[in-house]
C-alpha cells in the first residue's frame, strides 16, 4: 500500500524475545487523519508493535518515523502520542482528579486540555473518589479521558471499549470519529470485528510477526470477496496457514 | 530532577494513604511503647527494638515493595508512554515508596520515645543510629524489591524470591557464619568474619548498633575483635560506608534493569 504523507512510517522493524521472533521485518505506513486497526491472532505481534511505538519495548532493528522524525530514545517525541492501555489499573489511593493533575504536571504547562470526555461520561463525581473504589467500567472511562486529555496528534487505543457499557462505548466511538474528523490519527486494536468495521478506515493484519495485509478496509473485503471484516480476516488467516503447510 | 520530584509527589501521596503503611507505623508505635514501658531503661528498649527492626524492616520492605511494583505494572506502562525519561520515572517511583516506608518506621519509633522522654545524650545517639540503620535497610530492601519485580515476570516467583532473600539475610546467613566459625575454630577468623559481616547489610546494622550500645563484651572474644576493628574511626568509617553502599547498590541495579527492560 502506498501512503502519501504518512504520520507514521515503520520500516524493517524486528524484535525477538530470546530466540522467539515476534516481529519480522515489519514495514508499514500509517495514514494521517485516519483510523487504522491493527489486527491479528494472539501472539501475532500486535501488542509488541504498539509497545515499541510507545517506547515501552526496545526494538532490535528497523526504523520508525513519526511526522518525518526518527523515533528514538528521546522521550519528548511521545508528547504527540496519547495512549489508552487495555487494562485500567491506577494507584489505588489516588483520586481520578489527582491522576489527571499528575499527568498534567508531568507533561508540563502549555498543553491544550480536552476535558470533553469527563462531561460526556458524567465522571465529575467519580473523579473525587479513590480509584480503588471505582468499578472496572468507570476506571476504563478514566483511562479514556487520560488518552484524549492532551489533544495528541496520534492516539493509540488498545481494546478501548473493553469493559465499557453500551452507552459509554457509544460515547467513546463518537469521540473517536470526531477526533478523526479533526484530523487526528488513531491506531486501535480490538477483538470485536464489528466494532472495527464500524470505526476503522485502514487495516493492518499481522500474522506470525509479519504484515499479511495493509490497506483500506474496503480493499480487504473486495480482495477476499467476503461480506464482513471477520470473514475476510479469517480467509487471510486460512490462506496463510495453507501456504505455510504447503511450504513445509 | 523536577520530573523525579513530580512522580515522587503522587507516588508518595498514594503510599501514605495505604492501610498497610498505617498498620506498619502503628506496629512500631505499639512495639516501641511496649518495650519502653516494660523494659525500664531506654537502652534495653533500644536493644529489644534492634531485633525487631532487623527482622521486620527487611521483610516489609522487600515483600510490600515487590507486591507494590507488580501491582503498579500497568500504571508504570502508562507513565512510560508519557514524554518523560525512564531514569526520572524510576527515581520517582522508588523514592515515592522508600521515603514513606522510612517515615512510617521513623515516626513509629520516634513518637513513643519523644513521649516517654529521655535526656541522656548517649541514648539519643543510639536511637539516631537505630533510626539510621532502619532507613538504610528500608532503602536497600525496597531496591531489592524493585530489582526482583523488574527481573521476574511471574508475580509468584518474584514474591518467593523476595521471601527467600529475606530469609537468607536475616536468618540463614547468621547460621552459616556460625557454622563456618565452628568449622574453622582453630584458625584466626577475625578478618574473614568482619568481611562476611560487610557482605550482609542486616549483620552490618546489628554490629554497628551493638557496638553503640556497648554490649560487645557479651559476645566474648568475637565482640572484642569486632570492637577492636569497628571501634577505630577507620573501621567505623568502613562499616558506615559499606552500609551506605548497601543502600545504594540494590536500587542502582534496579535502575539499570528499568532502563533496559521491555515492558
Amino acid at each position: 500500500m502506498i501512503v502519501i504523507d504518512p504520520i507514521l512510517r515503520i520500516d524493517g522493524l524486528t524484535k525477538r524475545f530470546g530466540t522467539l521472533p515476534v516481529l519480522q521485518h515489519v514495514s508499514v505506513a500509517i495514514a494521517r487523519g485516519r483510523v487504522t486497526a491493527i489486527l491479528g491472532p494472539n501472539g501475532a505481534g500486535k501488542t509488541t508493535l504498539i509497545k515499541i511505538l510507545l517506547g515501552l519495548t526496545r526494538r532490535d532493528g528497523g526504523l520508525i518515523e513519526l511526522d518525518g522524525q526518527p523515533l528514538g530514545d528521546d522521550p519528548s517525541a511521545r508528547a504527540a502520542i496519547g495512549y489508552m492501555p487495555q487494562i485500567a489499573r491506577f494507584p489505588e489511593n489516588l483520586t481520578g482528579a489527582e491522576l489527571v493533575e499528575m499527568l498534567v504536571d508531568l507533561r508540563g504547562p502549555g498543553a491544550t486540555l480536552d476535558r470533553d470526555l469527563i462531561d460526556r461520561f458524567r465522571l465529575g463525581g467519580d473523579l473525587t473518589k479513590p480509584l480503588r473504589t471505582l468499578s472496572g467500567g468507570t476506571r476504563q472511562k478514566v483511562n479514556a479521558v487520560l488518552a484524549f486529555l492532551f489533544t495528541p496528534t496520534l492516539l493509540v487505543l488498545d481494546e478501548p471499549t473493553a469493559g465499557l457499557d453500551p452507552v459509554a462505548s457509544g460515547v467513546l466511538k463518537d469521540k473517536i470519529r470526531e477526533e478523526r474528523e479533526r484530523g487526528k490519527t488513531l491506531i486501535l486494536t480490538s477483538h470485536v470485528m464489528s466494532e472495527l468495521e464500524e470505526l476503522a478506515d485502514d487495516i493492518v493484519l499481522l500474522l506470525d510477526g509479519r504484515v499479511r495485509f495493509a490497506g483500506p478496509l474496503r480493499d480487504l473485503t473486495a480482495r477476499t470477496k467476503q461480506i464482513s471484516l471477520e470473514r475476510a480476516v479469517a480467509q487471510l488467516m486460512r490462506e496463510a496457514t495453507d501456504a505455510g503447510s504447503e511450504a513445509a | 530532577m523536577k520530573t523525579i520530584a513530580k512522580v515522587m509527589k503522587y507516588e508518595l501521596s498514594d503510599v501514605v494513604r495505604s492501610r498497610w503503611l498505617v498498620a506498619y507505623t502503628l506496629f512500631f508505635v505499639i512495639v516501641t511503647d511496649g518495650l519502653l514501658r516494660f523494659s525500664g531503661a531506654s537502652a534495653n528498649a533500644e536493644l529489644g527494638l534492634l531485633n525487631v527492626v532487623l527482622v521486620v524492616i527487611p521483610l516489609v520492605s522487600v515483600v510490600f515493595g515487590t507486591m507494590h511494583v507488580y501491582n503498579a505494572r500497568e500504571f508504570t506502562e502508562l507513565l512510560l508512554a508519557q514524554p518523560i525519561g525512564r531514569r526520572q520515572l524510576f527515581g520517582g517511583l522508588y523514592l515515592g515508596l522508600a521515603i514513606p516506608l522510612s517515615l512510617g518506621f521513623a515516626a513509629g519509633v520516634g513518637i513513643p520515645f519523644a513521649l516517654h522522654g529521655f535526656d541522656d545524650p548517649v541514648q539519643r545517639r543510639t536511637l539516631a543510629t537505630l533510626l539510621g540503620i532502619g532507613v538504610v535497610l528500608t532503602f536497600s530492601f525496597t531496591g531489592v524489591a524493585f530489582a526482583l519485580a523488574l527481573r521476574l515476570e511471574d508475580k509468584a516467583k518474584g514474591l518467593a524470591a523476595a521471601i527467600a532473600i529475606w530469609l537468607v539475610t536475616t536468618v540463614l546467613y547468621d547460621g552459616l557464619v556460625l557454622l563456618l566459625g565452628a568449622m574453622f575454630a582453630d584458625y584466626p577468623l577475625e578478618r574473614p568474619l568482619i568481611a562476611l559481616m560487610m557482605l550482609n547489610p542486616v549483620d552490618l546494622g546489628r554490629v554497628l548498633m551493638l557496638l553503640q550500645l556497648d554490649v560487645s563484651a557479651l559476645m566474648g572474644y568475637t565482640g572484642a575483635s569486632l570492637k577492636s576493628f569497628f571501634g577505630t574511626s577507620g573501621g567505623m568509617l568502613l562499616a558506615v560506608g559499606a552500609l551506605l553502599l548497601w543502600a545504594a547498590l540494590p536500587p542502582l541495579a534496579a535502575l539499570r534493569r528499568f532502563g533496559r527492560k521491555d515492558f
